[in-house]
């Protein structure tokens, strides 16, 4: 079975523009062609300034494309009548938790997208407190935001967007400011939008642990893709993510330099729990 | 301790002014302020402040935060009796030494006065005290609302009012790591005389600018991910409704400034033309 395509990148480049037309060179995007099929959770990795801000942007049409085309659930997202349609179908959510958190109280926050939409009062007040049990704040409804810690305030952000019902969710680096625990409590939302409510996430992130949870990791250098493939086989290829400036999980690492001092070790390693299966193995045999 | 401030005076409670409509609040604060200027003799004057003062109680604020509002404005209380007291000419000669006259009509303006600026400012700040800043920008929204008709952007105007109380916080924390961070690199704060401080507050407030504007960029891309147009078509979780209680204190305001203007006329003003 085909799976419906809901973000199509066609040979999209895009560059910002500084002073009299020149161009800056960071966050470039170029050439870029990528498929998102619907549910899928989607990782897209880069070091800073490789255009992974830049393609989330394009997304729901902050930024419109120099030349090629960004579709939408198919919507062209450069169409100026569109674009609300399209940010109701792609919501985001970035990385400081302070800067899209628009009212003084939690639940008039969550509320804020739908009232924008002009979704009747009392279908509201179902979908704010629906999102607020879902990320797990609803006994916070009545609360001030800047009381909150920061993975709280993720969490009132992702539910925002989870009562704009929207069917795909673009995170820039949400955890990329928290602390382990909310970093932890972020991206258990995330899963469960994904698995349980079947919203497409494509989550940017420089967290390798994070990006391992995915479905698929796409993984950017200087406005290209270089790598695109399910985590494990992504991750085997540990010298080119190094040399891009980029880290692999711990436990892969681990792996990895074994297999370099001579083990024979399984090289698709993800996490801490098949490491350590893979490194008994290894021990048993001999 | 900077995370811990209020914004407002408001003071949480389930009294029956709690519960009253924000807008209505408004409307009656209005009405008494004007009121207030009504009172010409010591019956109506008495009514005035028997109503502050159930007003006061019905609210359930403490004694202490209601003497706290009346603090800052008792400097203009006493400046404007005095002036009152020496200036204010006719009715009876009550002190007449030299160049100091004192006559019974400056006194009795000048206790009038100083009365009602008093419970004035009393019952405004039983309005904050009793209502959310939220709630405030939503009533005054509601009750502008028919300016709408002559273009006035009133929706645009709450969410600038709404924004600029969500972000006194998180701009007073910002200031607090400014300052800590302009102290770890030595400026010295707290020394010299008043324009090295106007100088030393420089570093701190153009980093302050900066960061805000860069704020604003990304809350603009915030708000509009979530189809914030500014234009019409904006619906309400929170919808106001007016209730019995809303009508009955209403009615009891009506009563109030009838009592006032019935004073008046039966036992006529206690200035001397």
């Amino acid at each position: 079975m085909e799976d419906k395509v809901i973000i199509k990148f066609d040979n999209v480049s895009f560059a910002y523009k500084a002073d009299e037309g020149e161009t800056v060179a960071t966050g470039v995007v170029d050439g870029f062609s990528l498929n998102v099929p619907e549910g899928q959770f989607l990782a897209i990795l880069g070091h800073n300034g490789c255009g992974k801000s830049t393609v989330a942007k394009l997304m729901n049409g902050i930024l419109v494309p120099d030349s090629g085309t960004v579709t939408v659930d198919g919507m062209d997202t450069s169409d100026d009548e569109k674009v609300i349609d399209v940010r109701k179908t792609v919501g985001m959510v970035f990385q400081n938790p302070d800067n899209q958190i628009v009212a003084t109280i939690v639940e008039d926050d969550v509320a804020f997208g739908p009232e924008n939409l002009g979704v009747a009062p009392e279908e509201i007040r179902k979908r704010v407190d629906d999102a607020l049990k879902a990320v797990g704040m609803y006994e916070f409804r009545g609360r001030e935001p800047h009381r909150l810690s920061g993975g709280q305030k993720q969490r009132v952000a992702i539910a925002g967007v989870i009562a704009m019902n929207t069917k795909c969710v673009v995170m820039d680096e949400p955890t990329a400011m928290l602390d382990p625990q909310g970093r932890q409590e972020v991206m258990d939302t995330i899963r469960m939008l994904n698995k349980e409510r079947g919203i497409t996430v494509i989550l940017i992130t420089h967290y390798m642990d994070e990006a391992v949870k995915a479905d698929r990791v796409v993984v950017m250098d200087k406005g290209e893709i270089v790598l695109d493939n399910e985590p494990r086989k992504v991750f085997k290829n540990v010298e080119k993510l190094k040399n891009l400036g980029l880290d692999v999980p711990q436990a892969t690492e681990l792996a990895y330099r074994l297999k370099q001092a001579g083990f024979p070790i399984a090289d698709d390693i993800l996490d801490e729990k098949e490491c350590a299966a893979a490194i008994l193995k290894v021990l048993e045999v001999k | 301790m900077i995370k811990d401030i209020t914004i407002g005076q408001y003071f949480n409670g389930n009294s029956l002014l709690h519960r009253l409509d924000a807008r209505m609040k408004i409307i009656l604060t209005v009405i008494f302020i004007v009121s207030i200027f009504l009172c010409q003799n010591f019956w109506s004057l008495g009514l005035m402040l028997l109503f502050t003062l159930v007003t006061v109680t019905i609210s359930r604020v403490p004694l202490k935060m209601v003497f706290k509002s009346i603090k800052p404005i008792a400097i203009i209380v006493v400046f404007t009796s005095l002036l009152n007291i020496f200036y204010i000419k006719g009715g009876t000669p009550v002190v007449d030494w030299k160049f100091i006259h004192i006559t019974s009509n400056g006194l009795f303006t000048a206790l009038f006065m100083a009365l009602r600026i008093i419970c004035l400012v009393v019952v405004s700040s039983m309005l904050t005290y009793t209502t959310t800043p939220t709630m405030l920008t939503d009533a005054i929204e509601k009750l502008l609302s028919p300016l709408k008709v002559f273009k006035v952007p009133v929706s645009t105007l709450a969410m600038m009012m709404t924004l600029a109380l969500r972000f006194i916080p998180t701009l007073v924390d910002e200031i607090d790591r400014i300052t800590n961070a302009q102290k770890a690199r030595g400026a010295n704060l707290d020394d010299g005389n008043f324009m090295q401080r106007i100088k030393a507050l420089v570093p701190i407030i153009v980093p302050l600018f900066v960061s805000s504007i860069r704020r604003a960029i990304e809350l603009a891309d915030a708000m509009d991910c979530r189809c914030y147009t500014g234009g019409p078509g904006r619906t309400r979780m929170k919808q106001m409704k007016f209730c019995l209680r809303d009508f009955a204190t209403l009615f009891v305001m009506v009563l109030f400034v009838a009592g006032i203007v019935v004073l008046n006329m039966y036992f006529g003003a206690v200035l001397v033309k």
